[in-house]
């Protein structure tokens, strides 16, 4: 029996009451945007919906063992608290989930484990430890018939079946509502170092940085900050310089650590490595760069570029001919975050025209409503994959009730 | 009698044999077509030896183009079509069906570009596993899956089937190591998906397709990532009295934050019959062995080791013994990795793939044990021990049909109990045919129902690998 879906704020405490409203707006074709904790809710394409439902209610650890190194919680838990369990027993998220919450204006530390599985956005130590996705043992969630489903489950090594719940990485929310989340969990390292270069161009830093990750020496972080951003750090070393830092990590037991790091410094001679940050230094600074520091307390247009490193700071040099840019490269370059002026495409013209040359692709993270109800916010994709991807989310949501248009229109 | 059925072939199909012959002749060069009795029945089963079908014809392609005609044209006609890598499958993923062409990759092994600075390889999907490796050795890297039969099995096959092998404990299983792919759909598209850059633009359709037993387009090339190799690595054995204690250590290492390359596992008759074909070393009167490799510089994996064996104390190691030489190192990996070609020696054997936590390895050890003595079977324990995934093998005569029989229920039952202990049917090797009609223990019919929704996505009419992965019955089609 199910009636129509009222509209407004829903937050069911319960996995049956979810299934139950999203079977509701599905018969009665009702388009509800799904929700987690809300802290990303200012990006992605803006959702035309009269409901709302959210997973904030669905807040609990239900299962951890460290020696397996699983964890599961419900979609709504605050991934904070279970980085902070995990803390308690010397493990980690190695994938070192962004927190994108200050930039875009909130607060830090509201994200939920479902929000940051749905939106995929991965940290620096990404280049050695893999994506949220790759961190996914199993899911449970709603799909648009209001159906509950699970894929995986709670061993590391699965493939009885499609991979549904990895598939659900970076879906934001428009395939199915996650409900539960099971992830593999790692050891925390006993000691951080951090190499820090300064002034180099952008080519010159992502040149060293692919250099430092191609060592055997399993660099757990790669990022070079422009000037104008780099003095935002609270590294004193870092403001003082005056100049483009570029930060190499490396993580491990207290002597392999410094090992790596001595061996390390030879290899970026030519780079002249000047400052080593001990563990406590090196995780404040890699804490700002997990908040986006340098970008907080601004409203220019931020961009998530993905792009092979070896052709990052090209394109970065073209774009930047045109639009006055502010760059900070993750991933050895991998990763590009690009805040632009204020325009009325925040830039989309010219990133988007410059990137089909180069491949790769980019997502606008912040910007007004209006901006992003009027332009591509993800990349657009070749006809074929479009219509793979419209064909996906039928498969799920056959009446296309969630988080409609969110990142494609129709999708 | 093999109980598990292909399904009844059409008909329709078979009749017009001589024509679609004829037809696939037309877009395959001669080499690349194999219709003869003779030169069909070397595909018509793979390592689950069992099952056998000749298929119709067996198309080799050697282009991405033709494997599109092909794809293309038996879309049009409605043929099935079953895609088939090195035919290394355990469960029976590249069993032929009778009114189905065998499309195999096997000319498809090129490397296509190595990209040093962005740490990746763009491969054909019919290379070898341990050809990648070989190939970008002289730069320092390494494709880091390394499943046992990697000498034969082909990526494409890996990338049915999500493969692992004994490192995956620390780089991963194949879908955390593959970047791109170029995949053919079944009506003859072909699509790239992902590329040199680390994630998706849109939906991630790679770990879809990574995992999927062929079933939703054929991946003719794909894009790995690189690792650099380690500067050293260097194995140590530890031997106990009893498999608990095993377990229990290696619970301990991971517990004290310790992630080693591999932790294997072997228990007493494996630990003889590898020893025996490999003159690895083994301890031979213990219950149950270890071997736990750790990488890193001279002075880390002194350490590492050292560490490692304090923990071991704890459980009161009958042996410890580090490998003292390079060559002794090749002879303690040779042991593990040709255990299954060792045991194949002395018996025929029925090989699972069950995962279960970790936590529940005692236990899971003692039911295994149970059940295939309720069977009156011989069974031998070898597996991958960081991530719990056990391959009992279970021994019988294979040309006693009855024995066969029984060998599939004792292993139905053992994967059965690796369900309820929290775990699942298959970790690397696949469900096939073999655990097609299992899929039931694990999942819900709606959780198979989405599963197969998303098969109808990429292949409406249902023409790839149809057999496999899903109960014949009550398949849920659109």
């Amino acid at each position: 029996m199910t009636g129509n879906l009222r509209l407004g704020f829903h937050a069911p405490d319960s996995t049956a009451e979810l299934a139950h409203l999203v079977a509701e707006a599905a018969d009665t074709r009702t388009p509800i945007e799904v929700r987690g904790r809300g802290s990303k809710h200012e990006v992605g394409r803006p959702v035309q919906a009269g409901s709302v439902v959210s997973t904030e209610r669905l807040a609990e650890i239900t299962f951890y063992e460290p020696t397996e190194l699983v964890v599961s919680a419900l979609a709504g838990t605050p991934v904070v608290e279970v980085e902070h369990l995990l803390a308690e027993h010397g493990q980690q998220l190695a994938f070192e989930p962004v927190d994108l919450g200050p930039a875009l204006g909130g607060k830090p530390g509201q994200a939920s484990v479902g929000g940051v599985l749905a939106t995929n956005f991965s940290g620096s130590r990404r280049i050695l430890a893999g994506a949220a996705r790759d961190h996914v043992l199993g899911v449970r969630g709603v799909n648009g018939r209001g159906e509950a489903f699970k894929s995986g489950g709670r061993v590391m090594k699965n493939v009885t079946g499609y991979d549904l719940s990895r598939a659900l990485a970076g879906s934001w929310g428009t395939l199915a509502v996650m409900t539960e989340i099971t992830l593999k969990v790692l050891p925390a390292p006993k000691e951080t170092r951090t190499l820090l270069c300064f002034g180099l161009t952008d080519a010159t830093a992502v040149e060293a940085m692919c250099l430092a990750v191609g060592t055997p020496f399993e660099v757990s972080g790669t990022a070079h900050v422009q000037e104008p951003l780099a003095k935002r750090f609270s590294e004193q070393d870092v403001v003082k310089a005056r100049a483009s830092v570029t930060a190499i990590r490396i993580e491990n037991f207290p002597g392999a650590a410094r090992h790596r790091t001595s061996r390390l410094k030879e290899k970026l001679a030519a780079y002249a490595p000047s400052v080593e940050l001990d563990t406590e230094r090196s995780r404040r600074f890699w804490s700002e760069v997990k908040s986006l520091k340098m970008f907080q307390g601004s409203e220019r247009p931020l961009w998530r570029i993905s792009i092979a490193p070896s052709r990052a700071a090209k394109l970065v040099g073209i774009i930047a001919r045109t639009l006055d840019i502010r760059t900070v490269y993750d991933w050895s370059g991998g990763l590009v975050w690009l805040e632009t002026e204020l325009t009325s495409d925040a830039g989309a013209v010219e990133i988007r025209r410059t990137l089909a040359e180069f491949g790769g692709h980019a997502t606008l993270i912040r910007a007004e409503p209006g901006t992003r109800a009027s332009l591509d916010v993800f990349q657009p994709l070749d006809p074929p994959l479009m219509a793979l991807s419209a064909k996906l989310k039928a498969a799920f949501d056959p009446v296309g009730i969630l988080n409609p248009g969110r990142m494609y229109p129709g999708i | 009698m093999p109980h598990l059925s292909n399904g009844a072939p059409d008909p329709a199909i078979l009749a017009r044999r001589e024509e679609i012959l004829r037809q696939l002749a037309k877009l395959v060069p001669a080499p690349g077509l194999i219709v003869d009795q003779e030169g069909r029945r070397t595909f018509e089963t793979d390592a689950l030896t069992a099952y056998r079908c000749l298929p119709l014809a067996v198309v080799l392609p050697s282009t991405t183009e033709e494997v599109s005609k092909v794809l293309r044209f038996c879309h049009q006609k409605s043929i099935k079509v079953v895609p088939r890598g090195a035919g290394t499958s355990l469960c029976g993923g590249a069993l032929p069906l009778e009114d189905a062409i065998v499309l195999g990759l096997s000319r498809m092994t090129r490397v296509l570009a190595v990209d040093e600075t962005n740490r990746v390889a763009r491969v054909e999907a019919g290379i070898t596993n341990i050809a990648i490796s070989q190939a970008v050795a002289s730069q320092g890297f390494f494709y880091a899956p390394d499943p046992s039969s990697q000498l034969a099995c082909t990526l494409g096959g890996n990338i049915g089937t999500n493969a692992g092998g004994a490192r995956c404990l620390k780089y991963g299983v194949t879908v955390n190591n593959v970047q791109a792919l170029r995949i053919v759909l079944m009506d003859g598209e072909i699509i790239d998906i992902g590329g040199d850059h680390l994630d998706a633009p849109g939906y991630d359709f790679l770990p879809l397709i990574i995992g999927s037993e062929g079933q939703l387009g054929i991946v003719t090339e794909a894009t790995v990532r690189l690792i650099k190799m380690p500067e050293g690595s260097r194995p140590m054995l530890l031997g106990f009295d009893s498999s608990q204690a095993a377990g229990a250590c290696v619970a301990g290492i991971i517990a004290a934050g310790i992630v080693p390359v591999a932790i294997e596992f072997m228990d007493k008759p494996a630990i003889h019959v590898c020893d025996n074909f490999a003159h690895a070393g083994y301890p031979l009167d213990v219950e149950a062995l270890l071997i736990v490799e750790v990488e890193g510089s001279e002075d880390e994996i002194v350490a590492l080791l050292d560490t490692i064996a304090e923990i071991a104390e704890r459980y009161v190691p009958h042996v410890m013994h580090v490998s003292q030489s390079e060559a002794e190192s090749a002879r303690i990996w040779k042991g593990r990795k040709a255990a299954f070609g060792a045991i194949g020696q002395i018996s025929d054997y029925y090989c699972m793939d069950g995962v279960i936590p970790l936590s529940k390895l005692p236990e899971a050890l003692l039911d295994v044990g149970r059940i295939c003595k309720r069977y009156h079977f011989e069974v031998a324990n070898i597996f991958h021990a960081g991530d719990g995934n056990l391959h009992p093998l279970i021994l019988y005569n294979a040309n006693d049909p009855v024995e066969l029989e029984r060998a599939e229920l004792c292993g139905a039952e053992i994967l059965k109990r690796c369900v309820e202990l929290g775990g699942c049917l298959t970790g690397e090797h696949g469900v096939g045919i073999e655990k097609r009609d299992l899929m039931p223990l694990q999942f819900s019919p709606a959780d198979l129902a989405q599963q197969m929704r998303v098969k109808s996505v990429f292949d409406p009419g249902w023409l790839l690998n149809p057999a496999k992965v899903f109960p014949l019955e009550g398949r849920t089609l659109t």
